[in-house]
């Protein structure tokens, strides 16, 4: 028996479909503007290439791999972007101290971590300032493994970068986003 | 054999890192331990590492329980914007 074949209906996309590729955007890239961008761009995508439709996927399967597409490029484009910020270094990375701590750099003690830990509207607010405090990349792919809690392949996937490229990418968030926390949260 | 297994601090609050999400192989795990015999920096980072993991996490639910939608008023710009943008949207399908 033949599988069911799926047909465009690009008069309901919008309807069908534009929250669900709003979500799945946001989720990734966290910022609304771009988000709503990238579902356009897809759909524009998606009505220029329906000839090539073979009704194998759904529609809505169909619209989210293009959507990923348009992820992995603004991802490649944020990747590359000369005289990005670069992440703040926290160890050395020559001479003979080489991947030690740099001095003003090393973890201090926080006396008043335990009733700091208290879960508020303000200590999430400071999280995500900490987080925009990143650059793009990094809050990208911290947000994804941390507060979307994707998969490591499925982000690798994605974004089409190595795992071991991801983990360098978590450890220089989290070193960055420890010192933003302990400045704005913990120590002040 | 030890040599193999020393690290720097940078290698060694990166498999931190990797093992606040259960990620670290044993391996790595030995490694990460073997250092901290020396360096009590290491030892601290990953201490406030675990609770800085526990934050994340709180943040992270309150943000997973949200879904985000697109206003009637966007979704009308978009309708525009495909409608003059792309003469096909009208007739592909219909």
């Amino acid at each position: 028996m033949a599988a069911e074949k799926h047909t465009l209906d690009t008069s309901k996309w919008i309807d069908n479909y534009a929250d669900y590729l709003f979500n799945y955007s946001i989720s990734r890239v966290n910022n609304s503007d771009l988000a709503k961008d990238l579902v356009q761009e897809t759909f524009f995508a998606g009505l220029k290439s329906a000839k090539n439709f073979k009704g194998k996927a759904s529609e809505r399967t169909w619209l989210v791999s293009i959507l990923k597409r348009k992820i992995i490029d603004h991802y490649r484009k944020i990747n590359s972007k000369k005289g990005q910020a670069e992440v703040r270094m926290n160890f050395y990375n020559d001479g003979e101290n080489e991947g030690n701590w740099i001095e003003e750099r090393v973890p201090q003690s926080w006396d008043n971590a335990s009733e700091k830990k208290i879960e508020t509207e303000e200590l999430r607010s400071q999280i995500d300032i900490c987080i925009d405090n990143l650059p793009e990349k990094y809050a990208m792919v911290f947000r994804m493994k941390t507060i979307q809690e994707f998969e490591t392949e499925e982000i690798c996937k994605e974004l089409d970068i190595s795992a071991s490229n991801l983990w360098v990418m978590i450890h220089r968030a989290r070193t960055q986003l420890r010192k933003c926390m302990e400045d704005n949260w913990f120590n002040n | 054999m030890f040599e193999s297994l020393k690290i720097t601090c940078d290698e060694a609050t990166t498999i931190c890192d990797k093992n606040q999400y259960g990620e670290a192989s044993i391996k790595e795990l030995i490694k990460l331990n073997l250092h901290f015999i020396k360096c009590r920096i290491c030892a601290k980072y990953t201490k406030q590492n675990m609770t800085l993991t526990k934050l994340y996490k709180g943040h992270a639910s309150s943000c997973k329980e949200r879904t985000h939608c697109m206003t009637g008023e966007d979704k009308e710009a978009l309708r525009k914007a495909l409608q003059e943008g792309s003469p096909a949207f009208k007739e592909v399908g219909s």
